[in-house]
C-alpha cells in the first residue's frame, strides 16, 4: 500500500509517500526544499497563503521524488488537528477534494499521533507498550502508549513548551531564532560551575512540566549580573538553563516509566534534537535498564512521513475518514 | 453601554485629550496573590465580543494574567491555560469562549488577516491578545490595553488604557479592591 502524507498544522507545508508502514521514498518540507524560503530568513511566514500556495508543488515533489504519479496512491492520510483552522484546513481541505475527485480514502490524523509514532519510521523500532516524551516548540507532553492508535496523556506543560522556553531564553540572551541550537551551541562551550536555576517538579505525583518560572529566573539573572555592572557569561547561562531543562525532562519520563511499569522510553519532538537530552536520556534510560529510541531530527521534527504512518494505522485500525468530517484545533488525545 | 455618564474612576486621568478616547489608569499588584485576584476580576467582568490587550516584556506575566483571567472566566481547572506563542491561538471552553492569541511569531496584521484571527474579535468570546503591536490598525476601538511591567520582583505595575465600555466595570472592580491602586491616588 502507497500512502501519500499531508501535512499543514504549523509553520511548514510537508507532504511524504511511504509504503505500507515501513519504507519512506520521499519527504518534502516547503521550507527546506525550495517551494518558499522563510521570510527573511527568520521566522517563517505563518500566513494560510503560503500553505496554499506550497500545497499542490510540495505534494507534486513528493511523488515525483518517489517516481510515482498519483494513480499508484492507495491512500491519503492528513492532519486533521491540532492547529491553526486556516492553515489544517488547506491540506485537509486538499486530501478531501482529491478523495472525492479520485476515490482514493483519506484518513485524518492527529499531529501528535504522528510524533508519537515517528520512531517507527527507523530501521530500530520499539514494541510496545513505551513511554513517548513529546517536547517541541509548541509541545512538552508524556504519553503511555500501548498501539498503533492507543495513547493515554500521562502529563503536559502547565505554561510554556520546553521548545519555547529555548526560544524565549534565547532572545533574552540576544541569539538569533529560533533559539535552540544557538543556546545549544553556547551550552556546548561552557565547561565552568553553572548556575542553580529552579526547577519545577510540582508535585511528587504529577507528571507535568512547568518552564515559564526558570524563563523568569533567567531573566532575573541577566537583570542582576546588569545592574551590578558584571559581564554575562552567555555561554553558562544557557549550560545552567539547559540543564535545568534537560533534567526536568528527563526524570518525568523515567518516573512515568517506573510508575506505569514500562521498560521502554521514546523520544519525539523538535527538543529531541537537543544533543545533550539525548545523550542525558541515554545515560538515565540505560542505569534504569530501560530501552530508549530516539528518531533522527528529520523524523522528530514536523514532516509527513509520520503523518503517513499514522494514517496508515488510523486506516487499518478503523477505515477511511467521513468526507464530512473537519478539522479541529484541540488536540484529540487531550 | 452605560459609560456616557463617564462612570469616573478614582485615579482615572482624564485630562489632555485621552477623555474621548478613554481613560488611562496605573494598577500597582503588589504581589502574585494581586495579580491573580485582578485577572480573575477581569475575567468575572468580560462581556461577549471583550478584547483584552497585554502588552509586555518577556517574563512580565502575559501568561500568568491570562491565567487568572480565565480563572474568573469559569474555565475548567483541567483545561490548563499554556503559552501561546507557538500555535498563535489557544481556544478554551469558560462561561463564554476564551481566544488566547499570542501575536508574536507574527510580522504584521496582514498575515494576521490572512489567518482569519480577527474573526475572532466580534464571536461571543473574550479575545486576549499577548503581543498586540502585530496587530496595529485592525484591533477593535473597544479593547482594552493593558501593558504590563516586571519591576524585578513578584510585584507588577499595570498600565491600563480604557475604553468606555469598560470604565463602569473597572469603577466596581476598584471600589471593591481599592488596594490595587497606587497609594499615592486619593480615595473616594
Amino acid at each position: 500500500m502507497l500512502i501519500l502524507g499531508i501535512e499543514s498544522s504549523c509553520d511548514d507545508t510537508a507532504a511524504a509517500i511511504l509504503e505500507n508502514d515501513r519504507t519512506l521514498h520521499a519527504s518534502v518540507l516547503s521550507s527546506q526544499d525550495g517551494i518558499h524560503r522563510p521570510f527573511g530568513g527568520v521566522v517563517p511566514e505563518l500566513a494560510s497563503r503560503k500553505h496554499l500556495e506550497s500545497v499542490y508543488p510540495v505534494v507534486a515533489e513528493a511523488l515525483q521524488r518517489a517516481r510515482i504519479t498519483l494513480d499508484d496512491i492507495d491512500l491519503i492520510a492528513v492532519t486533521q488537528g491540532p492547529g491553526l483552522i486556516g492553515s489544517l484546513l488547506v491540506g485537509f481541505s486538499f486530501a478531501k477534494a482529491i478523495s472525492a475527485v479520485t476515490a482514493i480514502p483519506f484518513r485524518g490524523v492527529d499531529h501528535m499521533a504522528g510524533h508519537i509514532l515517528s520512531v517507527f519510521l527507523e530501521e530500530e523500532r520499539p514494541t510496545f507498550p513505551y513511554i513517548a516524551l513529546i517536547a517541541s516548540g509548541g509541545t512538552t507532553s508524556l504519553y503511555l502508549a500501548e498501539g498503533y492508535t492507543s495513547f493515554s496523556h500521562l502529563g503536559r506543560t502547565r505554561d510554556d513548551a520546553a521548545g519555547e522556553a529555548f526560544d524565549k531564553v534565547a532572545k533574552l540572551l540576544d541569539l538569533p531564532y529560533p533559539g535552540g541550537p544557538h543556546v545549544a551551541r553556547q551550552a556546548a562551550g561552557w565547561k565552568g560551575d553553572l548556575i542553580s536555576f529552579p526547577r519545577a517538579w510540582l508535585n511528587e505525583e504529577s507528571l507535568d512540566f512547568s518552564f515559564s518560572g526558570l524563563k523568569t529566573a533567567v531573566l532575573n539573572h541577566c537583570r542582576q549580573q546588569s545592574q551590578a555592572g558584571s559581564e554575562l557569561a552567555v555561554g553558562q547561562v544557557c549550560a545552567s538553563f539547559q540543564e535545568a531543562v534537560v533534567d526536568v525532562l528527563v526524570e518525568k519520563t523515567m518516573r512515568a516509566a517506573r510508575r506505569h511499569g514500562i521498560g521502554t522510553v521514546v523520544l519525539g519532538g523538535g527538543v529531541s534534537a537537543n544533543a545533550r537530552l539525548r545523550q542525558a536520556l541515554a545515560t538515565r534510560a540505560g542505569e534504569q535498564g530501560l530501552k530508549c529510541f530516539m528518531p533522527r531530527p528529520a523524523f522528530s521534527t514536523d514532516n509527513a512521513a509520520m503523518i503517513a504512518l499514522a494514517g496508515y494505522h488510523g486506516f487499518i485500525e478503523s477505515g477511511p475518514s467521513a468526507i464530512d468530517s473537519d478539522v479541529y484545533s484541540r488536540s484529540s488525545l487531550g | 453601554m452605560e459609560s456616557e455618564t463617564g462612570c469616573q474612576l478614582p485615579g482615572m486621568d482624564k485630562g489632555d485629550g485621552v477623555s474621548d478616547m478613554g481613560g488611562q489608569i496605573s494598577i500597582y499588584l503588589k504581589n502574585l496573590e494581586e495579580t491573580r485576584l485582578f485577572g480573575c476580576e477581569l475575567g468575572k467582568l468580560a462581556l461577549p465580543g471583550d478584547v483584552i490587550c497585554l502588552d509586555g516584556d518577556l517574563g512580565a506575566g502575559k501568561t500568568t494574567l491570562t491565567q487568572a483571567i480565565a480563572q474568573g472566566l469559569q474555565v475548567p481547572d483541567s483545561e490548563y491555560v499554556t503559552s501561546p506563542s507557538f500555535a498563535v491561538l489557544h481556544q478554551y471552553p469558560g462561561r463564554i469562549p476564551l481566544y488566547h492569541m499570542d501575536f508574536y511569531r507574527l510580522h504584521d496584521a496582514a498575515e494576521i488577516l490572512d489567518l482569519g484571527l480577527d474573526e475572532y474579535f466580534s464571536l461571543s468570546g473574550l479575545t486576549v491578545i499577548e503581543w498586540p503591536i502585530r496587530a496595529a490598525g485592525i484591533l477593535p476601538a473597544h479593547r482594552l490595553d493593558l501593558t504590563l511591567e516586571n519591576p524585578g520582583d513578584d510585584s507588577r505595575i499595570i498600565r491600563c488604557t480604557c475604553p468606555p465600555e469598560w470604565e463602569a466595570r473597572l469603577a466596581v472592580l476598584f471600589s471593591q479592591h481599592p488596594g490595587l491602586l497606587p497609594a499615592s491616588t486619593p480615595e473616594h
